[in-house]
């Protein structure tokens, strides 16, 4: 899960590395208190998960108390990408000098730890990468023996600095490889990581991932990650399956991840939109496939439901059952399009032809119809 | 002849007593796998489908030193500790079922077996199937059949969709491995088409890969570099996937702007690969690619 600036930055300040002085505000009144606390020019930041968010407007300063309240009435509630604007970060402006970038993440790879650091921050490191890669140093850290001395003189010595600063950036690679490693990060990262007037770094914005799977040990993250979901997302994730909304009127619905997927690009490729992925995982009992089922029936853009079940562990005739049972309660208006095969496949395609729909054999084919009756609807 | 897994193939079943490890215990024994032995701390004693359960691998493993696989359905907030113990225990082969286990945990046990000299298959994946001689995973054996395509995927049910399509066009497989849908995986794909490149029985070989991560490309790139002499098909799941989710496996996601389908659909048919749009597809490409050696 992503967290937001703000909780980046007090995760950081834990981690003894020091921060900007910040406040959050939820409204107007609190970014101007906030502001007069802080005295001086200050930044306001919105709190967006999205990137992109100083491009699309959501950064801005204020010399005066009054300003900060001006601006943070524009700022809170406007919509980033799709995003809400809830909260601002109030802190003290810096005043940049250089900006550099400092990250650690997780390198699929090598399966290792990686260490970024480049002399040039402030930008993505996906256009850093692009514009200077020769800047970028890469230190790859061996999860069984961890951060070396070595590792880190590396990551200082790629950045021109003084020997304060040096002993400065020492300081927080050491910190922020042990927050990477104790929070369960997939990415840590400071961008930029300025030099201000008094030559001090100053971590100016930071981004944390914590890793989705480690969320049982990171109870703190856990509670958070709840709440954000959507009413279709939190349904969904109540009966443990994967579920991702997409924009068009197709349902989908399959077993596995893999599958599921291919089902999604399948009906795209002839033409059709799907609406979402709903993984059901395996073994799905009857009431499990009606819950899923269910739920996309009740999705108001959910023209035609299309299920691919392939049945190894999953029981065709388990999954014909849930979705007669939804069908008939939640059916009305819709239409529903299934793939059957695998386990138990002539007692489930019985099922289903007792309630009038008529199982296909390939994906293909069933995809096709799918988005034939999409069309037509 | 076969790779990973075949009748010299002698298992353990971590998680023996649990429902799933139960359930595929059975199921590995009807399609004619070796399973000798099965783990569960504390229920040591007790017997599973006729298979003897013990409190330790090492307890095990002494009391039947033939065990040289074993496969794991431990709770992923204990999965590593098998993990370990299996090492430590002298396994050639582990393959981890187990799903959610964090990156952190999988970056340092995948790492101490490759010093090990261990073979992981996983995390987050349905095993290894060499049709005919052993199964160890939960695959339906059914849709398997003994043959010449080896198959590598991310993926479990996809993987069973198009292994039946090869089953069904008379082809089937010498092995099939799922690599498992996570982020850091043990075996790679380049480590399975090393594999399959030495194997005689197999003459051409199926990638099924998915958005996320850059193992595609690297598996191209290993392709061209070595010159690759059995004919490659692949296919890539998520076409149509929207950046920054994770559609369902925990690695399935396209970040920091990498990991997308048609990047690695790209690097494939930059190395010769031949790539299918639909899972159909997969097996008249291989046709077409066995005809034309």
């Amino acid at each position: 899960m992503k967290l937001y600036e703000y909780e980046a930055k007090q995760l950081l300040s834990s981690y003894g590395i020091p921060v900007p002085e910040f406040g959050l505000a939820k409204t107007p009144e609190e970014a101007r208190e906030i502001a007069s606390r802080l005295g001086g020019k200050v930044v306001l930041k919105a709190q967006v998960l999205v990137a992109g968010r100083g491009k699309a407007g959501g950064i801005k300063f204020a010399e005066s108390p009054q300003e900060a309240y001006e601006v943070a009435k524009g700022l809170l509630g406007m919509e980033i990408k799709g995003e809400k604007v809830n909260s601002l970060l109030v802190s003290k402006a810096v005043d940049i000098q250089r900006e550099l970038y400092l990250s650690i993440v997780v390198d699929r790879s090598v399966g290792a730890a990686s260490i970024l650091a480049s002399p040039e921050g402030g930008i993505d490191i996906e256009e850093l990468a692009a514009k200077y890669p020769e800047k970028i140093v890469k230190v790859y850290v061996d999860p069984l023996v961890g951060l070396k001395a070595h590792h880190v003189r590396r990551v200082v010595g790629s950045m021109a600095l003084s020997e304060e600063q040096k002993k400065a950036l020492h300081d927080i690679t050491l910190n922020l490889y042990r927050m990477f490693v104790e929070l369960d990060c997939e990415l840590a990262e400071i961008n930029p990581l300025a030099v201000d007037r008094d030559g001090n770094l100053v971590p100016v914005d930071a981004k944390v991932i914590i890793d989705d799977n480690a969320l049982f040990r990171r109870k703190e993250f856990a509670e958070r990650a709840s709440a954000e979901l959507s009413e279709f997302e939190a349904e969904a994730k109540k009966h443990g399956f994967s579920y991702v909304e997409l924009d068009g009127d197709i349902g989908i619905i399959g077993n596995g991840a893999g599958l599921t997927m291919a089902t999604m690009d399948v009906v795209k490729l002839y033409g059709g939109r799907p609406a979402n992925f709903l993984d059901i995982g395996g073994g799905a009992r009857a009431d499990i496939v009606e819950k899923a089922a269910s739920l996309l029936l009740m999705h108001p853009k959910v023209k035609v439901l299309f299920v691919n079940v392939l049945g190894g562990i999953t029981r065709c005739d388990e999954v014909a059952k849930g979705l007669v049972n939804a069908l008939t309660t939640y059916g009305k208006g819709k239409r529903l399009v299934v793939r059957l095969m695998g386990t138990n496949e002539d007692e489930g395609k019985r099922i289903l032809n007792g309630a009038g729909i008529s199982a296909f054999d390939s994906m293909e084919d069933a995809a096709k119809m799918a988005v034939e009756l999409a069309r037509v609807m | 002849m076969a790779v990973l897994v075949d009748k010299n193939t002698y298992v353990l079943v971590q998680g023996i007593t649990g429902r799933e490890g139960s359930f595929h215990t059975k199921a590995m024994l009807e399609y004619g796998t070796k399973v000798l032995a099965g783990v569960t701390p504390g229920k040591g004693g007790q017997s599973v489908h006729g298979v003897p359960v013990y409190d330790s691998v090492y307890e095990a493993v002494s009391r039947h030193p033939e065990l040289n696989t074993s496969i794991i359905f431990v709770p992923s907030a204990y999965a590593s500790d098998a993990v370990y113990e299996a090492i430590d225990a002298g396994m050639e082969v582990v393959v981890l079922i187990t799903e959610h286990i964090p990156v952190h945990d999988s970056m340092k046990f995948i790492r101490y077996a490759r010093l090990r000299g261990v073979r992981i298959v996983g995390p987050n994946c349905p095993g290894v199937i060499s049709p005919g001689e052993s199964k160890v995973g939960i695959m339906p054996g059914h849709v398997f059949s003994k043959g010449k395509v080896g198959i590598v995927s991310r993926s479990g049910t996809l993987t069973y969709e198009v292994a039946h399509a090869i089953t069904k066009a008379g082809l089937g497989q010498s092995t099939a491995v799922g690599i498992g849908g996570d982020p850091i995986t043990g075996m790679s794909m380049i480590d399975m088409l090393e594999m399959f490149r030495e194997d005689e029985e197999t003459e051409a070989v199926v990638l099924i890969g998915e958005i996320g991560g850059d193992m595609e490309e690297r598996a191209a790139e290993y392709i061209k570099r070595c010159n690759y002499e059995k004919p490659v098909v692949a296919f890539v799941a998520g076409r149509t996937a929207p950046p920054g989710k994770r559609m369902g496996h925990a690695g399935a996601i396209i970040s920091m702007g990498a990991g997308d389908a048609e990047g690695k659909i790209r690097a494939f048919e930059a190395s010769g690969v031949r790539v299918a749009s639909t899972p159909a597809e997969v097996v008249k490409l291989l046709k077409d690619a066995l005809r034309s050696g």
